[in-house]
């Protein structure tokens, strides 16, 4: 399994969903008002989203904006922590890459 | 009359800062809370987002109630200014030295005035965030820490989570990270993580404690049982090892996660019986199927901003002040007096900065803090009960770290191909070989060598690693080499304490904020009882 959000209404707290989208890379993804970027694309199933200088695939690791693992770009600020961000409803992603010691942008380094 | 106060900015609204807003507020001291977050809480009380709307948000923390009247009663406070979704990225001593106290100048005396606080409010890392300049009479700094996790083969493939993330995202986000969780490290922490994945509705297959049974016991001797009792910790614990027993979720200790396996994502961890060493016992491997794995082996203090402000740390181990000439320096506290002052003019120091010891003791440090920071009395009668509680907490710290350190074999999980630097991807043969040069091992060198903390997180994740594993390499503590105009090298040494863009520094500060008292923080209603 991936990670999912608790069912609303299984969840002790008692809260409420306020339905959002966002776009990642072009693809729609369906969160609720209150999730970080982070926690929006989690619970739709990806656990990764970025690439480190090798290539190698980079999610969440720390959580709380301090690791800098979950770098996204919404709109056109670059370089954000998809775990600090909280997502708005038509936010438009684009994920990253570390290419050599650079920061490409994602439309750079389309070959 | 406000301008006659004394003005106390506090960074952080964790349980620390919170508490110090609280007691300075009630010296009568005009007061700046200030958080990177939408809502204080911290990490202890971390809240939902707002628009969760959540009925009963008292369903997933200890001490829910208490918490939330001094939330309501600091933020409604009219002298209290709440800066939400602020970043404090740069402290700026206000008089170059030889400026300060000139003769016949008059007003308070210059060396002993707080650092200029520069903060950026807006959305995290957007571009648009405005500036604001404070020049507080004080500065209580309450930034807390965050997980420490050492590398182990596999550690940076997704689906690792540090403990803390995983608690982030099912306390903050009602996030469960997944279906087959193992939990793994070192310390208390462990079990309030396990235990909020399986409210959450994860599975957690095994928490691990590295540290053997003896190690424990040594300790957690009976008296420091009795410790943890007075900081109010006893019966958290223990109401977390009744629920581990419930759900049937097996606490092993003496075991740890040495490798990690997966296609692209954790698929598999191998984990290992240890010595007290942390040494791998051979044979004992065994693997298990997960799609999740959780770790933490203790947390790191946030000292970028003690740094600037110019605080002194001790080594935590040996309790001696660390002078930043030792580039191994890994577990370092910020140092404070009998009233939380720091060795820097006007600057106190509350909470996991100054030693981890759980939101309790950050609490009575914070009120400790904030009281003097005002210029309350000292010798306060009230005060009593708090040094009291203070000093158990320092205490609750040294068992605490007694009974969950870092056993020194562990680098014996690492092979050459272990990734050290999650952001540039240097991995240990890369660091062996830059050690190995007639350079030596001097952290800048090092540095350049493999790039190993110059990426996005300057170090903050592998800083203490990469220090440690330094000095070892290069047999015993490496001394930095002075560079001339360079103050000595340091892990956490970071002049800049957070990201900015470069078009919000060239935009001019705005005016410092003001108090104003958003619509979301009603003053406590009345009806709510003490308990
Ligand atoms: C991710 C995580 C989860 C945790 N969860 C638990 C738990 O569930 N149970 C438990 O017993 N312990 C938990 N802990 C341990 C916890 O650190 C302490 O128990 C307690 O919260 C410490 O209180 P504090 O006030 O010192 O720091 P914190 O609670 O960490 O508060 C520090 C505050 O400072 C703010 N801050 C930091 N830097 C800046 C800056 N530059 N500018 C502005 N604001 C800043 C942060 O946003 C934060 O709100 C957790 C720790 C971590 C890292
Ligand atoms: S996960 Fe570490 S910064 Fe976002």
């Amino acid at each position: 399994m991936s990670p999912r959000r608790i069912p609303v209404d299984a969840d002790a707290v008692g809260r409420r969903e306020v339905p959002l989208r966002i776009t990642v890379d072009g693809e729609p993804l369906d969160g609720i008002a209150g999730q970080t970027i982070a926690g929006v694309l989690l619970a739709a199933g990806r656990l990764a989203w970025r690439r480190g200088p090798s290539g190698a695939p980079r999610g969440v690791f720390c959580g709380i904006g301090v690791c800098f693992d979950c770098l996204v770009s919404v709109g056109d600020e670059r370089d954000v922590r998809a775990c600090r961000r909280r997502a708005r409803d038509g936010d438009v992603i684009t994920t990253q890459r570390r290419v050599g010691n650079g920061f490409n942008s994602p439309s750079e380094e389309e070959e | 009359m406000t301008l006659c106060r004394v003005h106390v900015a506090v960074v952080g609204a964790g349980p620390a800062g919170l508490a110090a807003a609280e007691a300075a507020l009630r010296a009568g001291a005009r007061v700046t809370l200030v958080d990177s977050a939408e809502n204080p809480g911290g990490q202890y009380h971390r809240m939902l987002p707002d628009a969760y709307a959540a009925a009963r948000p008292d369903q997933l923390q200890h001490g829910w109630r208490a918490f939330d009247r001094r939330r309501r009663r600091v933020l409604a406070h009219p002298r209290c200014t709440w800066c939400p979704e602020t970043v404090v990225w740069a402290l700026e001593h206000r008089f170059p030295e030889g400026e300060l106290d000139s003769p016949g100048d008059p007003g308070p005396p210059r060396s002993s005035q707080a650092p200029r606080v520069h903060l950026l409010s807006g959305p995290p890392d957007g571009g648009a965030r405005v500036r604001h300049v404070l020049d507080p009479d004080a500065l209580v700094l309450a930034v807390g820490a965050h997980d420490r996790v050492l590398p182990f083969p596999g550690w940076e493939l997704p689906g690792v989570f540090t403990a803390g993330a995983a608690q982030a995202l099912a306390k903050g986000e009602r996030v469960a990270v997944g279906d087959r969780v193992v939990v793994a490290g070192t310390g208390p922490f462990l079990l309030p993580v396990a235990v909020s994945l399986l409210e959450a509705g994860a599975g957690v297959l095994e928490v691990l404690e590295a540290n053997t049974p003896a190690t424990l016991a040594r300790g957690w001797s009976r008296r420091a049982w009795e410790l943890a009792a007075l900081t109010g910790k006893a019966g958290e614990l223990r109401a977390y090892v009744v629920d581990l027993a419930r759900h049937r979720v097996p606490y092993r200790c003496g075991r740890a996660v040495v490798g990690a396996r997966g296609e692209g994502r954790v698929e598999e961890v191998v984990s290992a019986r240890l010595r007290a060493d942390w040494s791998v016992v051979p044979g004992s491997e065994r693997s298990t199927a997960v799609d999740a794995l959780c770790v933490s082996h203790g947390f790191s203090p946030q000292l970028e901003l003690p740094l600037a402000a110019g605080c002194a740390l001790r080594d935590a181990a040996s309790g001696r002040p660390a002078d930043g000439e030792r580039a191994s320096a890994v577990d370092q506290f910020v140092v404070v007096d009998d009233d939380q002052r720091t060795t820097a003019p006007g600057v106190f120091a509350a909470g996991e900065i100054t030693g981890i010891a759980g939101a309790p003791a950050a609490r009575v440090e914070g009120t400790l803090a904030g009281w003097i920071a005002a210029g309350g009395d000292p010798a306060a009668p009230a005060l009593r009960s708090v040094r009291r509680a203070r000093d158990q907490g320092r205490a609750f710290a040294r068992r605490l770290a007694r009974a969950h350190p870092i056993g020194p074999a562990w680098p014996g999980w690492l092979s050459p191909g272990t990734v050290i630097c999650r952001c540039e991807g240097t991995d240990y043969g890369a660091l062996r070989r830059a050690v190995a040069s007639p350079a030596g091992a001097a952290a800048r060198v090092t540095k350049l060598a493999t790039r190993a903390g110059l990426g996005p997180c300057q170090g903050r994740i592998c800083g203490p690693t990469v220090a440690e594993l330094t000095a070892r390499l290069g047999n015993g503590p490496t001394v930095e080499r002075p560079v001339a105009g360079l103050p000595p090298a340091t892990p956490h040494h970071r002049p800049l304490a957070h990201p900015i863009r470069l078009g919000e520094l060239a935009a001019p500060p705005q005016p410092p904020p003001q108090p104003d008292h958003p619509s979301h923080v009603p003053p406590t209603p009345t009806k709510e009882t003490e308990r």
